[in-house]
């Protein structure tokens, strides 16, 4: 009695759903105190044996977990009771609940296989509906298979209210549990033909989920597939329809010259944009080779770009992007659109404009359309402006720079870049100059005159996302030093004082460089004193002169620069600084000695000068790009074991570590410039990246033996080599030669000019993706046996008399095959239709009738192949 | 298909979420709170498409409210455009001219609506009347039995059992 009547005051005191939105919106408490004291209320109400008390409880808390993501999986189980209450808002408010919380693991999920049943077989539609909505969300492979009946049941309902819902779960249940395919297929197909057109747009989309997944199976059915596409006038239909056939194209090419008519047709009548849309997605993703559709399909594109709909403008563009690999020329058509489509105040808009552009690139247009986005890139935001950047640089850089003729043009377009304000792209351009250095002997003249320019400029300095490019054009011009105009300024620039805002590894860079500098510089002054001295060589001193005229002076000047820019760094923190810095100075260090000595002695014999001359030979080995792939080649050794575990390393290694360290202490503190120490020193510290003087020569000739697969010949690299590469693609010198001038007359004059000689790999310029990865992980198990039983399905459908597995139910057996009769009648009597039809409109009728009893052997000889009706 | 639908205030606050996909309750409130910052954000004149973690989510606003829908990359979306906009006729017919107050009171009854529009992610009904008449005839079902289980005899009768 007691509990009885406290069920009572709860049920009539208990807060509604609506007092508690009510309540939540006028609550004082803030929102998180207010759910808890909520939640509280619940959690006391839902464990009341009163349903409808219950109910409501589970209603409220549903309504906090949908809006206010509380988490409700702590009452699945009052879910269930709730469910199990004949009264139909009791099951309505549950199976919300079980809708919203249940997941696979839920654990209570087992209890439910029963309740649903019981309401899959209700006599009111409302409670199948109910129970219908529910498994279509939570069904797992067990009550797929437990209830695969039952909706099988519901499929042949005649009710239309529950035939579709039936129709929209089966997909679901296919999903989990591919042995119902065989069950419930036949029904499904039959729907197909369905005259109530709610029925046929749940069927189509089934069969557009399945197709999506698996075009293959679902490939014998186009003949019903293509009826609707021509029958129905419900858009709904059409468009899922539509998406059925882009897929089916897709693998049986035959296909497309049967739709294209149809689905043309519904582009020209249609004012549906939606309708028309579907339309130009299918026919420019899958048929494409139908050129009257494609022609038809770009006009109606067209339409689109020049409407002040913003969502038609964007899906025109999408449509264009996906022509575009095929059919550049429906792009260049609307290339005005595209571009206007650039200031678009939608990014998206602008973003899919922007693909467009650079789909259109090739090697006649590529400097114009830069030119254009670098003018976007200036006036946009940050945001887009770095998506410009990185497209343009993409694009050019697309196969080792393959679209690029005008390497000078283009070299400056980087330089141009790196001086857009919001560019953030820093490592893509300081990896490119450098590429090009390598790739590109031509391009160097440029490249040096570009990278002067940058490093001149103080204010580069204080953008942190330009000091990759910093770097890229300090190590240029230092490597590419003979080019320089002028290395005195060069020198300046790299030891300015602002540098100390880069970070120490491109200092070191900075430093590095002005070294070669120096190097490059002394050694023009030694063999310009040299060649007047071997008063023969008059010409010499000419060339030398006009490009690096050095007099004592000019070398003292630079010396004295690089020693008041070095002198503070010899204290620095950063190892890598402080050791470059103080290389050069002992090498500065050196040379002053013997500069000041032995100035008037003219002597090429000087210590100076051979030390020189060696620095010069270190540094002008030429550097060239190398494979990606190189380090795979390198087999490994025998005896190498490279997993091996090294913990005994200590034991061997530990007396070899202490050592090397204090030497390089020792080596740090005492700088000493006589020159035979120098010498020693610079067999340590260069031993890495070259040799010492003597053997020089011969360890590199070793080396080159050795390893020089990984290199490209020399006289590749080499622009004295007569300018002829013999393995050199020459498909693009050809292209340059067979398309004349004529032809194109906006074409600007330096692209007429050869384009240089750009080393390439053989292999593995571009990082190798492997597409495979990706489909393996998408094509998952499920989807396979999905699409085997389909498969098996229709053979089961087209032999004609099918075997019925079905055993749940005695009767269904005898139905099956009255209904499969059935069916084949129907079959025949639309065919007869089709035929009149037909015969009415082109007279093909006769040829049709054949085929289709020429497609019925052919499923008779128990393979799944593509209908004739296709050809 | 449709993943999930979501509606939205225009001051951020959640009005309806139905889920078509699975999504733990954590991935969904993430998800609200990605999506809600990206839709609220657009301007009025920009296409009602998002090109979102591989998805597209289609939104449209009415009055207040924003109307968000995720489907996949192949659907077409102005018909999704389509089925938001009949969804909001429906609310409309149903509540007599819908405002966002009719949602937020009732917000199951705007639920059962969307169960009958769409199922497994996908349209089922592309008459306004029908789910008119389908949600009315359940409305009276439930308000049979509340009256019913309200009626004095009934509460005594439960209360000396």
């Amino acid at each position: 009695m007691s509990s009885s009547s406290t069920s009572i005051m709860d049920n009539l005191f208990q807060r509604s759903l609506e007092d508690l939105i009510k309540g939540f919106r006028l609550q004082l408490l803030g929102e998180s105190n207010f759910i808890s004291r909520a939640l509280e209320e619940i959690r006391r109400e839902i464990k009341v044996t009163d349903l409808s008390t219950k109910s409501t409880a589970l209603h409220k808390l549903s309504y906090l977990a949908a809006l206010h993501g509380v988490d409700m999986s702590w009452a699945a189980f009052h879910a269930v009771e709730v469910v199990s209450s004949s009264r139909f808002q009791h099951k309505r408010i549950g199976y919300q609940a079980i809708t919203q919380s249940f997941h696979e693991q839920t654990s209570v999920l087992l209890l439910i296989t029963n309740q649903v049943r019981k309401d899959l077989t209700s006599a009111n539609e409302y409670e199948v509906s109910l129970a219908l909505e529910c498994l279509s969300r939570i069904g797992t492979q067990d009550l797929a298979r437990d209830l695969t009946p039952e909706v099988f049941t519901l499929l042949g309902s005649s009710k239309a209210f529950v035939k579709k819902k039936a129709i929209g779960v089966v997909l679901r249940v296919f999903e989990k549990y591919p042995d119902a395919v065989k069950v419930c297929f036949k029904r499904l197909v039959e729907n197909l033909e369905s005259s109530d057109p709610q029925i046929l747009s749940a069927v189509v989309g089934v069969f557009c989920e399945l197709a999506t997944r698996d075009p293959g199976s679902c490939l014998p059915l186009a003949p019903e597939f293509y009826k609707v596409l021509v029958d129905s006038r419900n858009n709904w239909v059409l468009i899922k329809v539509l998406k059925i056939f882009a897929k089916l194209a897709s693998i049986e090419p035959r296909l497309g010259k049967k739709v294209a008519e149809p689905i043309c047709e519904h582009m020209r009548r249609t004012v549906a944009k939606s309708l028309v849309f579907e339309c130009i997605r299918t026919v420019v993703s899958s048929l494409s080779d139908h050129e009257a559709a494609l022609k038809l399909a770009v006009a109606k594109i067209r339409e689109f770009l020049v409407e002040d709909d913003p969502n038609l403008k964007y899906l025109g563009l999408n449509a264009l992007s996906i022509v575009a690999p095929k059919h550049l020329w429906a792009v260049l058509e609307n290339k005005e659109a595209v571009v206007k489509a650039l200031s678009d105040e939608d990014p998206n808009v602008k973003l899919e404009a922007l693909h467009l552009l650079m789909a259109m690139v090739n090697e006649d247009n590529v400097s114009e359309i830069s030119r254009i986005l670098m003018n976007y890139a200036l006036k946009s935001d940050p945001l887009f402006c770095n998506e410009i950047i990185y497209s343009v640089l993409s694009a050019c850089s697309r196969n080792a720079f393959e679209i690029i003729v005008d390497f000078d043009w283009y070299v400056s377009l980087l330089g141009e870049m790196a001086r857009i304000p919001h560019c953030q792209r820093g490592e893509e351009i300081e990896h490119q100059l450098i590429d090009i250095g390598m790739r590109v002997s031509d391009a160097r003249p440029q490249l040096v005159r570009v990278s002067w320019a940058l490093l001149i400029d103080p204010a580069l300095l204080g953008n942190l996302f330009l000091h990759p490019i910093l770097s890229a054009a300090a190590w240029i011009s230092g490597e590419y030093v003979e080019f320089c105009k002028n290395p005195y300024e060069t020198v300046e620039a790299l030891l300015q004082p602002r540098t100390g805002l880069l970070p120490p590894s491109i200092r070191a860079i900075y430093i590095h460089s002005a070294f070669k500098v120096l190097v490059f510089c002394l050694r023009s002054y030694f063999s310009a004193k040299e060649s007047i001295l071997s008063s023969s060589a008059q010409e010499f001193s000419s060339t030398s002169s006009s490009m690096n005229a050095f007099t004592y002076e000019s070398i003292l000047n630079l010396v004295n620069v690089i020693e008041l820019g070095l002198g503070p760094l010899c204290g620095t923190h950063d190892v890598e600084v402080q050791e470059r810095a103080k290389n050069v100075l002992g090498f500065i260090g050196m040379l002053k000695q013997e500069l000041g000595e032995k100035l008037d002695l003219q002597d090429n014999e000087t210590e100076a000068f051979r030390v020189t001359a060696f620095m010069e030979d270190l540094f002008s080995e030429e550097l060239g790009p190398v494979s990606t792939t190189a380090q795979e080649k390198v087999c490994v050794p025998d005896g190498l074991k490279l997993k091996e575990n090294l913990r005994d390393l200590e034991e061997i290694c530990g007396e070899f570590l202490k050592p090397v360290e204090s030497d390089s202490v020792s080596y740090m503190d005492k700088i000493s410039f006589s020159v035979s120490k120098l010498r020693i020193r610079d067999q340590q510290e260069t031993s890495s990246s070259s040799s010492p003087p003597h053997e020089a020569s011969s360890l590199l000739a070793e080396h080159r033996k050795r390893h020089g697969m990984y290199y490209l010949p020399s006289q590749k690299d080499d622009p004295d080599s007569n300018g002829t590469p013999s393995d050199y693609p020459l498909a693009n010198e050809l292209a340059n030669e067979i398309s004349p001038n004529a032809f194109n007359p906006k074409r600007k004059p330096s692209q007429s000019k050869p384009r240089p000689v750009v080393v390439k790999l053989d292999e593995g310029d571009e990082l190798r993706i492997t597409p495979q990865a990706k489909t393996t992980i998408e094509t998952g198990n499920d989807d396979e046996s999905l699409s085997r039983a389909i498969q098996s399905a229709l053979l089961v459908k087209n032999k004609g008399k099918e075997k019925d597995k079905f055993e749940t139910n005695p009767n269904s057996g005898q139905r099956e095959k009255e209904e499969s009769s059935r069916i084949e009648e129907n079959h025949q009597n639309s065919e007869k239709k089709k035929k009149k039809k037909k015969k009415k409109k082109n007279g093909e009728g006769s040829s049709k009738h054949k085929s289709r009893g020429r497609n019925q052997a052919a499923a008779a000889s128990e393979q799944v192949v593509i209908p004739d009706f296709l050809l | 298909m449709i993943h999930f639908v979501l509606l939205v205030s225009r001051q951020g606050k959640v009005r309806l979420t139905k889920w078509y996909s699975p999504y733990t309750q954590k991935e969904r409130s993430k998800v609200i709170r990605e999506l809600s910052g990206v839709i609220l954000n657009r301007g009025p004149k920009l296409c009602n498409f998002i090109e979102w973690r591989g998805y597209k989510v289609v939104y449209k606003r009415y009055a207040s409210l924003y109307f968000c829908m995720c489907i996949d990359e192949a659907d077409n979306e102005l018909e999704v455009l389509e089925i938001i906009h009949h969804y909001v006729e429906i609310l409309d017919r149903y509540f007599g001219s819908v405002c966002e107050l009719d949602l937020i009171f009732n917000f199951h009854k705007a639920y059962y609506i969307l169960d009958e529009l769409l199922i497994a992610g996908e349209l089922q009904e592309s008459s306004k009347k029908t789910v008119a008449r389908i949600i009315s005839a359940q409305d009276q079902l439930v308000e049979a039995a509340k009256e019913e289980a309200s009626s004095i005899s009934n509460i005594i009768a439960q209360a000396t059992k």
